[in-house]
């Protein structure tokens, strides 16, 4: 249980921040940290069980279908990470605090940086693979959110579409990894896949898995080539940077490569595609900081680097190299986030980030000038900082590494002591030409030490720095001994931290990289005009921005092939496909007709069937004249409905005669502001295909059915008739389906016609209507008015007679909902929206509203008698006069269908009835 | 007797329903279409009570309501479209 709160916690406290920003800034403050700092405490409660080598867990079924769980699990290493996220969140906190200027709304910034972490969290604790990929998606979306926090400014949006695109596309990398090797453990627990190291490595699927994790923790990890998201990621917040792109996020993907070490490590694809990318990205990670002249550029690409080389650590398959690559996560979070806080204040107090403007800034701020300097020292891997050690530690590793290599195995050092060369160069960049050297005077602003507590976190973490460097058996081994066991799966064998191995090849090659760095430095200007030369301006962003511009002109080019807006062709191309495959199927399969005797066909029944047929044909070959086409589709409703009731549907024959009257008064209102004449646009010989297109889609499905229904056929229809009396308390089956058996269905539904109404009322709203000067007579017709008025009464029984009667007779909410929108339509036809509008209402979204509500609300009643949504329940009644008879619980839903019929119609007409241009006579 | 009077009834509705159809295509002005279509509706509500008598069985009874109201609504429509052209005022 406490494991899920250490996660939930920061992700309950979301809400916190901006409801208190309200109280201030440092309310606001304090909600964000007080979450994190209990999260840290329930995690320094669990911290003795784990160091004596225990491991917590804690798991609750979610999915189990999918194979999903809410499974955590705290050991060594997961402890080490949660602690860096929630220790250097609280820095965060605090810093950011003083950073986020008056006009930057904290609150959302808190609860952003909130939700990030419970993310990260859930990354480091998850005991399912699955959750794991969840909660990595969490941290690429919130890390999208934070670096778009500026949102006015345009390269804060592209940089975190950017790191959206790279790390979302890794994400879906790393989900197809995680199947995968649920496929070939049998798991998705991870503890059980960190055990099945072998299984994994000899199955066949072990390379496209390996490919995969590693796709989804390079992009994650900025790693070469996916690096090129992280400087553009620099136009967040400097908080942000500190936290999420040099502390946790970008380490997620270390921490993965780290977590399924046990499980895809020690075979020598792991060794070549890790290793080599590592240190490709540590040299050109360092290269690329050297000629950055943002503050941020330079340590954005400085953590592109040391992120390479814990990853060329973590490549090498030894227990001494995986000991080194967690001890340098520790060091490059304490010290990479103090000089990105540091580069913060800087930019803070003098209003510029830019290296070329900066200068001499020790005299205005002393103490801030020691702490970066003590961050960038140890960045550089000088001894008696953090740094060094685990700058040691690598150089030992790689050596050994190149002598087990032999051949070209010394490759590995001398690049390795470039790039420490490099690293060692671009610090002394960062302290000599920020706080040495002349003043500019390009300066913003009056630079002067920033605010108390705004140095605070940098302090904490530099004096870490500074003991973990003196003192480092005291201070961290047995918290790196503990992580590195999670890592391997056992206690690892016993390592030295101390400060002084003796003269050996680690030694000089720390020494040559400094001294090199030194002289690199004051050939600086040299060097970077040979950069400039050698290499072409080819950025990362703009091979990006090429690629994502090619696939939309691509994707654009295919939909405009396969639907240029015309309807036609559309139609054309369905019917056409369903006819040729239909085709296919029966001339392969055969299509006759059944055994079934048929029922004789009387005389009128067929004289109807041919009216409607010539109706409709005449609307097809007439359809120019669209008053004569209005008028037959009218007849072809009416007879369809006549149909309906020679074959014993009722409600179908009510509900059709009802929408056939809507759909007349609808077409007219378009009609009128309509041409009256449809122009002839297609050629014959398009006619001709059409219509022979028709015929045989038509034709077929007639024949299909024919086919069908001269089967013998047991249909569901048996188990309604069955059950509508006794499991839904109607005689009306067609009733019953529709509010009981489907009511969900039949809720969904509704809510759609309330959708469509309130879209109706979006595109046509206008509120100018223009009064005709035309006199009354003209207008409202006195047979009209005297009629309409007192049908409406009539109408009105009518409806209410038909609503109660629906569940056991033809009738129901829908239709009643019908004909009293139609009751309410004739009086706007025959006495004006003016008048109309005085005595009914002619404001319809209350009803919509109601209607919803109270058919919601229906199906919510039955939660409260423990039953599934929608459930209904029915009992009979006996009143004096009316008799016995039966309810139901399903009339309040009918209710609510009938409320948003009525509104969502009479919505729609009467806006529509709105926008008639009067015309004079005719 | 019934039937054989049925079968008139339904002869004749169905020839007037017949002639209404030919005046509603032939017609030539809008008129006359939409007058033939309002007495379609009531030979339909003749229809449908002659299949009623025939099946014995009142449950279709509504529907003849309906056409009777609805078909009233549709035809107003319909003389206020060719009148002024403007439906609600």
């Amino acid at each position: 249980m406490k494991l899920l709160l250490i996660v939930l916690l920061p992700l309950a406290g979301i809400v916190l921040p901006p409801v208190l920003v309200r109280a201030g800034r440092t309310a606001s403050a304090w909600a964000a940290a007080t979450p994190t700092a209990l999260a840290l405490v329930l995690l320094a409660g669990m911290a003795p069980t784990v160091f004596e080598g225990g491991v917590v867990e804690a798991s609750w079924p979610w999915m189990p279908a999918l194979g999903l769980n809410l499974a955590f699990f705290l050991d060594g290493f997961g402890l080490l990470f949660a602690g860096l996220i929630l220790g250097i969140g609280l820095l965060i906190i605090l810093y950011a605090r003083y950073y986020l200027s008056e006009d930057d709304p904290m609150g959302r910034f808190y609860a952003m940086l909130l939700a990030f972490m419970g993310a990260m969290l859930g990354i480091v604790l998850s005991d399912n693979i699955l959750l794991l990929v969840v909660f990595w998606e969490l941290t690429s979306i919130s890390s999208f959110l934070l670096i778009g926090y500026w949102r006015h400014r345009a390269d804060a949006r592209q940089g975190a579409r950017m790191a959206l695109a790279v790390t979302g596309a890794g994400g879906l990398c790393l989900l197809a990894a995680a199947i995968l090797l649920g496929h070939v453990v049998g798991s998705y627990q991870l503890q059980a896949i960190l055990a099945a190291g072998d299984t994994i490595t000899a199955s066949p699927l072990y390379l496209p898995i390996l490919g995969l994790v590693l796709l989804g923790a390079f992009t994650k990890s900025a790693q070469v080539p996916f690096h090129f998201w992280l400087p553009h990621a620099m136009a967040a917040p400097t908080p942000v940077s500190a936290y999420l792109h040099s502390a946790t996020m970008v380490k997620a993907g270390v921490f993965l490569i780290a977590r399924l070490y046990p499980a895809l490590s020690g075979t020598e694809e792991w060794f070549v595609l890790v290793t080599v990318i590592g240190l490709a990205t540590m040299v050109f990670g360092a290269y690329g900081a050297l000629f950055k002249d943002d503050l941020k550029g330079l340590l954005a690409y400085s953590t592109i680097s040391h992120l390479g080389l814990i990853t060329l650590l973590f490549g090498l398959n030894t227990q001494a190299g995986v000991i080194a690559g967690v001890f340098h996560i520790i060091n490059h979070a304490t010290f990479k986030a103090s000089l990105f806080m540091s580069a913060g204040i800087i930019d803070h107090e003098t209003g510029t980030r830019d290296i070329r403007k900066l200068g001499g800034l020790r005299h205005y701020m002393p103490v801030t000038m020691w702490l970066a300097a003590i961050a960038a020292a140890s960045m550089a891997g000088v001894p008696l900082f953090n740094g060094f050690l685990s700058k040691e530690m690598f150089f030992t590793e790689v050596v050994v590494e190149s002598e087990r290599l032999g051949g070209i195995g010394w490759l590995l050092p001398v690049f390795a002591t470039i790039g420490g060369l490099l690293s060692a160069a671009y610090s002394l960049r960062f302290v000599h030409d920020v706080f040495f050297g002349d003043e500019t005077g390009a300066l913003p602003r009056h630079p002067h030490e920033p605010p108390r507590y705004m140095r605070v976190p940098v302090e904490i973490l530099i004096l870490i720095c500074v003991v973990v460097g003196v003192v480092p058996s005291l201070a961290i081994s047995t918290v790196l001994a503990t992580a590195a066991g999670g890592v391997l799966l056992q206690a690892p064998e016993p390592f030295s931290l101390a400060l002084w191995h003796g003269f050996n090849v680690p030694l000089v090659m720390s020494v040559l990289a400094l001294a090199g760095a030194v002289a690199l430095y004051y050939q600086r200007d040299a060097a970077e005009r040979w950069h400039e030369r050698t290499f072409p301006a080819f950025t990362g962003k703009g091979c990006f921005e090429s690629v994502l511009a090619g696939a939309i002109a691509a994707s654009r080019r295919l939909t405009a092939w396969l639907d240029d807006g015309s309807v036609q062709r559309n139609v054309v191309l369905v019917i056409g496909t369903a006819v040729v495959m239909a085709a296919a199927g029966g001339i392969t399969g055969g299509l006759d007709a059944g055994s079934r005797a048929l029922t004789p066909a009387p005389l009128p029944a067929v004289a109807v069937w041919l009216m409607g047929v010539i109706a409709t044909v005449v609307v097809a070959l007439r359809h120019h004249d669209r008053f004569l086409a209005l008028v037959a589709t009218g007849v072809v409703g009416l007879l369809s409905a006549l149909t309906f009731i020679y074959i014993s549907a009722p409600d179908l024959a009510l509900t059709q005669l009802s929408v056939e009257v809507v759909s007349t008064v609808l077409l007219l209102l378009a009609l009128n502001v309509l041409p009256k004449e449809t122009p002839h646009e297609s050629s014959p010989g398009r006619r001709w295909r059409d219509g022979v297109l028709a015929v045989a889609g038509g034709g077929g499905i007639a024949a299909l059915a024919y086919a069908a229904m001269t089967r013998p056929l047991d249909s569901i229809s048996r188990y309604f008739l069955e059950t509508s009396v006794p499991g839904g308390g109607g005689h009306n089956v067609v009733n019953v389906i529709l509010v009981d058996f489907r009511g969900f269905d039949t809720f969904g539904e509704i809510t759609v016609l309330g959708i469509a109404a309130l879209c109706v009322y979006a595109l046509i709203r206008d509120e100018a209507h223009t009064m005709a000067s035309a006199d009354t007579e003209a207008r409202h017709p006195r047979m009209l008015l005297i009629g309409s008025r007192v049908m409406l009464p009539l109408l009105a029984v009518v409806t209410v007679y038909v609503f109660l009667r629906g569940h056991n007779q033809p009738g129901g909410g829908f239709i009643a909902g019908l004909i009293a929108a139609v009751a309410m339509v004739t009086q706007y036809m025959a006495s004006g929206v003016h008048w109309t509008e005085q005595r009914l209402t002619g404001n319809y979204f209350p009803m919509i509203g109601a209607g919803l509500l109270t058919a919601g609300f229906t199906g919510l009643a039955s939660w409260l008698f423990d039953v599934p949504f929608l459930t209904s329940t029915f009992s009979h009644v006996n009143w004096p006069v009316v008799g016995d008879f039966e309810i139901a619980s399903a009339v309040a839903f009918d209710l609510g269908v009938f409320l948003t019929v009525v509104g969502s119609v009479v919505l729609m007409l009467s806006q529509f009835g709105k926008q008639q241009p009067p015309v004079e006579g005719r | 007797m019934l039937t054989v009077t049925l079968y008139i009834g339904f002869a004749a509705v169905i020839a007037a329903m017949a002639m209404n159809l030919y005046r509603l295509l032939a017609g030539p002005t809008a008129e006359d279409r939409v007058l033939a279509l309002d007495t379609l509706y009531i030979n339909a509500i003749a229809l449908i009570l002659l299949v009623s008598i025939q099946f014995a069985d009142r449950i279709y009874f509504e529907a003849a309501l309906l056409i009777a109201m609805m078909g009233f609504v549709g035809t107003i429509a319909l003389a206020k479209y060719l009148g002024r052209g403007a439906l609600m005022d």
